[in-house]
C-alpha cells in the first residue's frame, strides 16, 4: 500500500508538470490564434519566428464590423506600423471616383521580411446629399456601383487600382448592406469582391434603403494551402501494420451467411416431406376408396 | 434436319456469352486498328530541300520545314521515307548533303551539327560549338576536293570559322576572326584549289575579305574595305572575286571586286537599271556566271553582270514569281528555274547561266486553285532515256503543300500545310435525301452499271491496273463509314481545319480524306507584304427550323497584318462546299471573338469581337441580330487575361461606341472589375473556362451515405494559375522554396475569387482542363521531384437544403430559381493531387452529346501519345480506405500515383508528332465521342469512355443473330410437327 501511495507521490509532480506543459502549449495554441484581435501581443510577434500554420486554420483574419454614423477616426494612427489606404466608389454620372472610406490596418512584419496585414478595419464616409441622389439614381437605372482600392497598400500612387462592382440594387435593404472581401498577398491587393450581404434575387426589384448609412462587413482572405495527403505513404503503412485488422469487418453469424441457401434447402425438405407424406396418403387412399367404387358397382347387382 | 432444342438452348447461349464478352473489351485489338481511326503524316512547310545526287539507288530528297523537320522523300510518290521532328527549342537552320551518305544539319544558331545518315536517317554523330554570339549561322559543306581527304563541314557564326569532319564531326580546326563585330555572311570555295573565300561584314559598312586554305583553317590573304554607306546584309558572293551586296537603304548595289588585297568597288542604283521597282528589294541566292536574281515587291529581274561597271537587265518576271538555285549540270554550266503564273496555270521554264536568251524547258502546269501563288522552287536534273538532261522541281505553295513537277505535269502533292493547324472545329454532313430526280436516277443507274461492270471485270481478273483503282475508289466511296451524308450515329461528320497559311480544309471523319480546301483570299499575303494570320473557326450558322434547306456555315476569323492591332478579316464559307460565301475587312483589330448563344432570325450565330481598344462589335450586321442581342445586352459580360500586365480583367458592355455614334452595332464597354496579381510574386501562368458547347447531365452528385451534393455549374467560371516568377523558367531553375503555384477559382462577371490555394514548391509548365464543376490541372513538384496532376471540384452549398422530398414536391426549393453571379455564392470546395509520371504537352476532356457517359481526361504525353484517364481516378474524395457504400459508388482507393494503364492509350501504337492540341467532339451515339489530335500529324479516332453501352458493337454478327432466330423458328416448327404427329399416334393407339 505504502509502495503505491508513494509511487501516486512521484506522480503527482510529474502529472503537474505535464499538466503546466499542456497549459503553456495551449497558450501557445491560442496565442496564435487570438493574435488578430490581441493587441498586446503584436510586437513580441513580430519579433518571434512564425511557426507555419496549421492547414487546417479558417483563411479569415480579420472581421471587423463598425457602423459608420458612430464611429471616430480609428485608433493607432499615430503608431508607425500602422497603414491607412482609401476606398473609392462610382456613382456613375460621370462623377468619377470619390473616397469614400477609409481601411485602417496594422502592418506585421515577419522574421524572414515578408509582411503582412492585420486587424483591418474599416470606416465608412457618410453619404453626401449629392451622392445620395447618384446612388438614387444608380437604383433606377440599375447600374452599377464600382468600387477601388490601390493595389499595393504601402504606396498607393505606384501601382494600379483594384476594381469591384455589383448592380446598386442588390446593396440596399434596410440601410445600405455591403460586404467586401479583400484577397491579399502580402501588402499587396489582389482583388476585392464587392458584394450585398444576403443574396441578390433576380429579378432585382427597385428598393430605396430607408437608412442611408452602409453597414458593412469587410473580410481579409489570404490563400489556402493546397491540401495534398502528405503523410500518405505513413498512413498507408499504418494501415498495413495495426489498422487494418480494426476495419475487417465482424465475423457474420451462421444463419447471416448461408440464409440464401438454407432458406431453399428447408423449402424443398419440406416439399420432399409433404410429397412423401402424400404418397402413402395417396396409397391408403386409393385403397380405400377401391371397395367404396366397387359399391355401387355391387349396388345394381343386388338389384 | 434443324438442330435438336437442347443443341440450339447451348448455341443461344454460346453466342449470348461471346456477345457479352466483346462489350466487355475496351481496347483495341491490333487487327482493329484503323477501322475507326486514322493517321495522317505531314512534314510542314519545306524551307529547304536537298536532292541525293547520288546516281544508283532510290531518288529521294531530303528536306527541312518550317515545322522543325527533317524529312527524307521518295521522288516517285512523295512518301516519307524517315522523318524527325525535332523540338522547337532546338531550331534547325541549315541542311546540307555531305559524302553523298550524311545529312548534316545545324541548329541552335550554329552550336549543334548533327549528322544523319541518309538511306534511315539514323543519328549518325553530334557536335557542340562553341560560338560567340546567337548570330545567324551558315554551313557550308566543302565539296569533295582532291587535296582535303575528310569532307569538311564549314560552320560560321560570327566571328568563329569552324572546319568539322563530316565522317566523325570531328573539329579540324576553328578560327576566330579578330576584328571588332565581324560577322561572316558568306563562304566561297575555290574551285581550283583548296581556298576558301569569307566575306563578313564589321560594324555597318565595313567589308572584310579573308581567304583562308582550307585543310588548316590558315589565313592565307584577307583585304578590308570601308564603303561609304551601310550594308543590309544581304550579299552574294561569286567565284571570280565579284561581291554582290545591297545597301542599307535597299535601293543601290555595291559591285566588289578584289584582287589580292585590294578592294575596289562600284555603287549601281537599281533604279538606273530597273524600270518601276518599289518595295522591299531583296537579292534571291542565285549566283553563277555573273547572274543574280533581284525581288522587288511586283517583279523578279534576272540581271547580268557586266564588270565592274553595271548590270543589264536580261529578263523580268511579274510576281509572284520565284527562282531556283543554280544547279551545276556540267563543268561549265548551270541550270536555274523560274516558276511563274500564267493565267490558272504557272509556267515552269529552265534555263542555262551561259545562254540566258535560250530556254531548255518552258512548260506550263495545270494546278489546283487553291494552291496560292508559287513561293519556293528546288531543281533537280535527271538523265532521261535519250540520254539528254531532263529536269524536274519541287515547288513550295502559298498554302504551303509540296509539289513535284516533271514533264508538264504533278506528279505529286502533299498537303503540308495540314501540319500546323490553328484551330479545329467540327461540321455535319448533308443529310440523306428520300426523294431523288429522274435525271438521278438515270445518272446512278448508268453510274451502277459501270460500277457493277467494273466489279464484275474485277472478279474475272479482266480488269486493268487503273479499273482496279476505280473499284478500289468506288467501294472506298460506298464504304459506310466514307459516306458523305449524315449517318444515324453521328460517326461522320466534316472536321473543318483552319491552317496557318490561310487555308481552310474539309477532311471526312471517316478516313481523313480531303473533301473541300479553300485558301481564303482575305488571308493571302499581299504584294505590299504585310502577312495575315488565321485566328479562329466558328460555326456561323447551323440550318435548323426555318432555313433547313440552306447550308451551313462557318466563320473564319483572322488578322490582316502579324501584329495585334491589324484590321481584322472575316470569311464566311459554306461548309459542305467550302465557297466563300462573304468576305469582310474590320475597321477595327480583333483581340477577342465571342461566340454568343443567341440567334438572327436566319439562324446566323451573333459573334462579337472585341478589338484593341475594348470596343465590342456586333457581328453579323443585321437589325435583326441587334434586337436579339439588345434585349440580352445587359445580360452580357466578357472578361479578358492580360498576361503582361498580370491581370485579368471583367467588363460590360454600354450602348454606343465613344468615338462613333453612328455605328450601332458597337458598343462600348466598361470594367467592371480587375484582379492584378503582384508582379513581383506571381505571373499568369495559364487561364481556362469551360468549353461553350459543353453539356450537363445532372446538376447533382448522390454521394455514398445517400446525401446530395449540388456541383456548381457557372459557364462563367475560370480557372488561373499563376506562378512565381522565378519558378517562370524551365523546370530546375528554380528551388523548391522559391516556387510556388497558386490556383485560382474566379467568376467571370462579379470578379469574385471563389477558391484560392497555394502549391508550394511547385512550378509550371501548367496545363489545366475545366469541365462541369472541377478543374484538372498538371505542373511540376520541385518538393518530389514528379510531376502531379491536380483536381478541384466546387460544389454548391446555397442549394444544399434541397434534400427535402416533400420540399421538392411543395416548390419550396430554390432549384429553379435564376442564378445571378451578384449573390455571394457558398461553395465547397475539394481538391486533392496526384503523381503522375509523365509531362504533357496538352490536355482535353471527352465530350459526349447528353452528358450522361463519365469522363475521361485526354493527356496529350510528351511521347506524343494521347492517355485516356479516367475522371474517377482524378476525383478528390478518394481516401485510403473507402468505406463499402463509398466503394459501391465507385469511389477507388486513394493511391500515390495515376495508373498508366497500356491499354489505355487512345493513339494505340501510333504518335502524333509534335503534338499541340486535342480536340473531343460528341457524337450523336452517347456512349462515343470523336477524338481529333492534332500536331505535325493528323490522329482521328473513335472513343467510348464508358464503352458502347447503347449499340452493339462493328463486330456484332447479324448475320448469326439472323440465322439463330431462323433456326429456332425452324426448331419451333419441327418439334410442332413432330409434336402433331406424337398426338396423332397417341389418339390411335
Amino acid at each position: 500500500m505504502a509502495a503505491r501511495r508513494r509511487s501516486l507521490l512521484m506522480l503527482l509532480p510529474l502529472l503537474l508538470l505535464l499538466s503546466h506543459f499542456l497549459s503553456l502549449a495551449a497558450a501557445f495554441e491560442s496565442d496564435e490564434l487570438l493574435l488578430h484581435d490581441d493587441d498586446e501581443f503584436e510586437g513580441t510577434r513580430a519579433s518571434s519566428t512564425p511557426s507555419p500554420r496549421p492547414p487546417s486554420t479558417p483563411p479569415v483574419v480579420t472581421s471587423s464590423r463598425r457602423r459608420s454614423a458612430d464611429t471616430t477616426q480609428a485608433a493607432g494612427a499615430s503608431e508607425s506600423n500602422t497603414v491607412q489606404f482609401t476606398l473609392e466608389h462610382d456613382l456613375g454620372a460621370g462623377l468619377g471616383f470619390a473616397p469614400a472610406g477609409s481601411f485602417s490596418a496594422r502592418l506585421k512584419s515577419s522574421a524572414h521580411g515578408s509582411q503582412t496585414l492585420t486587424k483591418l478595419r474599416f470606416t465608412r464616409n457618410e453619404l453626401s446629399e449629392d451622392e445620395k441622389d447618384a446612388f438614387k439614381k444608380l437604383l433606377e437605372e440599375d447600374s452599377f456601383y464600382t468600387i477601388r482600392l490601390p493595389s499595393n497598400v504601402l504606396d498607393p500612387t505606384r501601382h494600379d487600382y483594384i476594381y469591384s462592382s455589383i448592380k446598386a440594387r442588390c446593396i440596399p435593404r434596410d440601410s445600405l448592406d455591403e460586404h467586401i472581401v479583400i484577397h491579399m498577398d502580402g501588402v499587396n491587393i489582389l482583388a476585392v469582391n464587392y458584394g450585398s450581404v444576403g443574396g441578390c434575387q433576380y429579378p432585382r426589384p427597385m428598393k430605396v434603403p430607408s437608412k442611408w448609412t452602409f453597414n458593412s462587413y469587410t473580410i481579409l482572405k489570404t490563400a489556402d494551402q493546397a491540401p495534398r495527403t502528405p503523410s500518405f505513404v505513413e498512413q498507408l503503412i499504418e494501415t498495413e501494420s495495426g489498422l487494418g485488422e480494426v476495419m475487417k469487418p465482424p465475423e457474420k453469424s451462421f444463419w447471416a451467411k448461408y440464409w440464401m441457401y438454407i432458406i431453399p434447402l428447408g423449402l424443398i425438405v419440406m416439399n420432399a416431406v409433404t410429397a412423401a407424406a402424400n404418397i402413402p396418403e395417396e396409397q391408403a387412399g386409393g385403397q380405400g376408396r377401391a371397395p367404396a367404387q366397387r359399391a355401387p358397382i355391387a349396388a345394381p347387382s343386388r338389384r | 434436319m434443324a438442330l435438336p432444342p437442347r443443341q440450339l438452348l447451348l448455341v443461344l447461349l454460346g453466342f449470348l456469352v461471346a456477345v457479352s464478352l466483346a462489350t466487355l473489351a475496351a481496347a483495341v485489338y491490333a487487327d482493329q486498328v484503323g477501322l475507326a481511326d486514322w493517321h495522317q503524316k505531314y512534314i510542314g512547310k519545306v524551307k529547304q530541300a536537298v536532292y541525293h545526287t547520288q546516281k544508283s539507288g532510290r531518288r529521294r530528297v531530303v528536306v527541312l520545314t518550317e515545322e522543325n523537320v527533317i524529312a527524307s522523300l521518295d521522288l516517285r510518290s512523295g512518301d516519307i521515307f524517315w522523318r524527325h521532328v525535332i523540338e522547337k527549342n532546338n531550331p534547325i537552320d541549315q541542311l546540307s548533303l555531305s559524302a553523298g551518305k550524311y545529312v548534316v544539319t545545324l541548329s541552335s544558331g550554329g552550336s549543334i551539327l548533327r549528322a544523319w545518315n541518309l538511306p534511315d536517317g539514323q543519328m549518325v554523330w553530334e557536335t557542340n560549338i562553341q560560338t560567340s554570339s546567337a548570330s545567324k549561322s551558315l554551313l557550308h559543306v566543302l565539296s569533295n576536293s582532291k587535296v582535303v581527304q575528310d569532307n569538311l563541314v564549314l560552320v560560321l557564326a560570327g566571328q568563329w570559322i569552324y572546319a568539322i569532319s563530316s565522317i566523325d564531326g570531328l573539329i579540324s580546326w576553328g578560327k576566330e576572326f579578330t576584328l571588332d563585330g565581324l560577322e561572316i555572311k558568306q563562304v566561297v570555295q575555290s574551285p581550283e584549289n583548296d581556298i576558301v573565300y569569307v566575306v563578313g561584314i564589321a560594324g555597318s559598312s565595313k567589308l572584310a575579305v579573308y581567304q583562308l586554305n582550307a585543310k588548316t583553317g590558315e589565313i592565307v590573304k584577307d583585304a578590308q574595305e570601308s564603303l561609304p554607306d551601310g550594308l543590309c546584309g544581304e550579299m552574294l558572293l561569286g567565284s571570280s572575286n565579284v561581291l554582290v551586296a545591297l545597301d542599307e537603304t535597299r535601293s543601290a548595289l555595291f559591285i566588289v571586286e578584289f584582287k589580292g588585297e585590294s578592294i575596289s568597288y562600284n555603287k549601281v542604283q537599281i533604279s538606273e537599271f530597273v524600270q518601276d521597282f518599289s518595295g522591299m528589294v531583296k537579292l534571291l541566292p542565285l549566283m553563277s556566271n555573273g547572274i543574280i536574281a533581284l525581288q522587288s515587291s511586283s517583279t523578279v529581274s534576272l540581271l547580268k553582270l557586266k564588270g565592274m561597271n553595271g548590270l543589264e537587265v536580261i529578263h523580268s518576271f511579274d510576281r509572284p514569281a520565284s527562282v531556283s538555285d543554280a544547279l551545276t549540270i556540267t563543268e561549265k554550266d548551270e541550270a536555274f528555274a523560274i516558276v511563274q503564273h500564267v493565267g490558272s496555270q504557272i509556267e515552269f521554264i529552265v534555263k542555262v547561266t551561259s545562254d540566258l536568251t535560250n530556254e531548255i524547258i518552258r512548260e506550263k502546269v495545270d494546278i489546283d486553285q487553291h494552291r496560292g501563288s508559287v513561293e519556293k522552287v528546288f531543281l533537280n536534273n535527271y538523265v532521261r532515256t535519250d540520254k539528254s538532261h531532263g529536269f524536274r522541281a519541287l515547288v513550295v505553295m502559298e498554302d504551303h503543300s509540296l509539289l513535284l513537277i516533271q514533264q508538264g505535269a504533278v506528279v505529286w502533292s502533299r498537303e503540308d500545310g495540314l501540319a500546323s493547324i490553328v484551330d479545329v472545329m467540327a461540321s455535319e454532313l448533308p443529310v440523306e435525301k428520300d426523294g431523288v430526280s429522274v435525271a438521278d436516277v438515270e445518272h446512278n443507274l448508268f453510274e451502277w452499271l459501270k460500277g457493277h461492270v467494273l466489279k464484275l471485270k474485277g472478279t474475272l481478273m479482266l480488269a486493268s491496273v487503273d479499273e482496279l483503282a476505280a473499284i478500289q475508289a468506288l467501294r472506298v466511296r460506298s464504304s459506310e463509314k466514307n459516306k458523305m451524308t449524315r449517318d444515324h450515329n453521328g460517326f461522320r461528320k466534316l472536321l473543318i481545319v483552319l491552317t496557318k497559311a490561310g487555308k481552310v480544309i474539309a477532311l471526312h471523319t471517316g478516313d481523313g480524306r480531303i473533301i473541300w480546301s479553300n485558301l481564303l483570299p482575305s488571308l493571302r499575303a499581299s504584294k505590299s507584304g504585310e502577312m495575315p494570320s488565321a485566328l479562329r473557326i466558328y460555326q456561323w450558322q447551323v440550318p435548323h427550323h426555318r432555313v433547313m434547306r440552306e447550308n451551313p456555315s462557318i466563320l473564319v476569323v483572322g488578322r490582316s497584318g502579324a501584329s495585334s492591332v491589324a484590321p481584322g478579316v472575316l470569311c464566311i464559307l459554306d461548309s459542305y462546299s467550302g465557297e466563300e460565301l462573304n468576305s469582310q475587312r474590320f475597321d477595327h483589330s480583333v483581340a477577342q471573338i465571342i461566340p454568343l448563344i443567341l440567334k438572327d432570325s436566319s439562324e446566323q450565330r451573333l459573334h462579337l469581337i472585341v478589338d484593341s481598344n475594348s470596343n465590342a462589335h456586333l457581328y453579323p450586321r443585321s437589325p435583326d441580330a441587334l434586337n436579339s442581342f439588345m434585349t440580352e445586352m445587359s445580360n452580357q459580360y466578357f472578361y479578358s487575361v492580360d498576361i503582361q500586365k498580370n491581370a485579368i480583367r471583367g467588363y460590360s458592355l454600354q450602348k454606343s461606341c465613344d468615338f462613333d455614334s453612328g455605328d450601332t452595332y458597337c458598343f462600348s464597354t466598361r470594367l467592371l472589375w480587375s484582379i492584378i496579381f503582384p508582379s513581383d510574386a506571381e505571373r499568369i501562368s495559364v487561364s481556362e473556362t469551360r468549353k461553350m458547347n459543353e453539356v450537363v447531365h445532372t446538376q447533382a452528385k448522390i454521394i455514398a451515405d445517400q446525401d446530395v451534393m449540388y456541383k456548381y455549374l457557372s459557364k462563367s467560371l475560370i480557372f488561373v494559375a499563376t506562378v512565381s516568377p522565378k519558378a517562370a523558367g524551365e523546370i530546375g531553375s528554380a528551388a523548391p522554396e522559391e516556387a510556388s503555384l497558386m490556383a485560382y477559382l474566379i467568376d467571370a462577371v462579379s470578379g469574385r475569387i471563389l477558391h484560392r490555394m497555394t502549391h508550394h514548391g511547385a512550378q509550371g509548365p501548367v496545363h489545366s482542363v475545366v469541365s462541369e464543376n472541377w478543374v484538372v490541372y498538371h505542373y511540376f513538384n520541385l518538393r518530389a521531384h514528379r510531376f502531379e496532376i491536380a483536381v478541384i471540384e466546387i460544389y454548391d452549398q446555397s442549394r444544399a437544403d434541397n434534400k427535402d422530398v416533400l420540399k421538392l414536391i411543395l416548390g419550396k426549393h430554390n432549384l429553379s430559381a435564376p442564378m445571378t453571379s451578384y449573390s455571394r455564392p457558398e461553395v465547397m470546395v475539394k481538391s486533392q493531387s496526384y503523381f503522375f509520371t509523365h509531362s504533357v504537352k496538352a490536355m482535353a476532356v471527352t465530350q459526349t452529346a447528353k452528358g450522361i457517359t463519365s469522363k475521361q481526361l485526354l493527356i496529350g504525353t510528351i511521347g506524343d501519345q494521347v492517355l485516356a484517364l479516367d475522371k474517377r481516378f482524378l476525383d478528390p474524395r478518394r481516401s485510403v480506405n473507402p468505406t463499402q457504400q463509398e466503394k459501391e459508388e465507385g469511389i477507388i482507393p486513394l493511391t500515390d500515383y495515376l495508373p498508366i494503364i497500356p491499354q489505355s492509350y487512345v493513339t494505340h501504337s501510333l504518335q502524333v508528332e509534335a503534338l499541340r492540341g486535342i480536340v473531343s467532339i460528341p457524337a450523336k451515339l452517347e456512349s462515343t465521342t470523336l477524338v481529333f489530335t492534332y500536331g505535325v500529324d493528323l490522329f482521328y479516332t473513335r472513343l467510348a469512355p464508358s464503352r458502347t453501352y447503347d449499340s452493339l458493337t462493328d463486330e456484332f454478327s447479324y448475320a448469326l443473330l439472323l440465322i439463330t432466330i431462323v433456326a429456332l423458328v425452324a426448331a419451333l416448327f419441327v418439334t410442332w410437327i413432330w409434336s402433331e404427329k406424337k398426338e396423332l399416334r397417341d389418339k390411335w393407339r
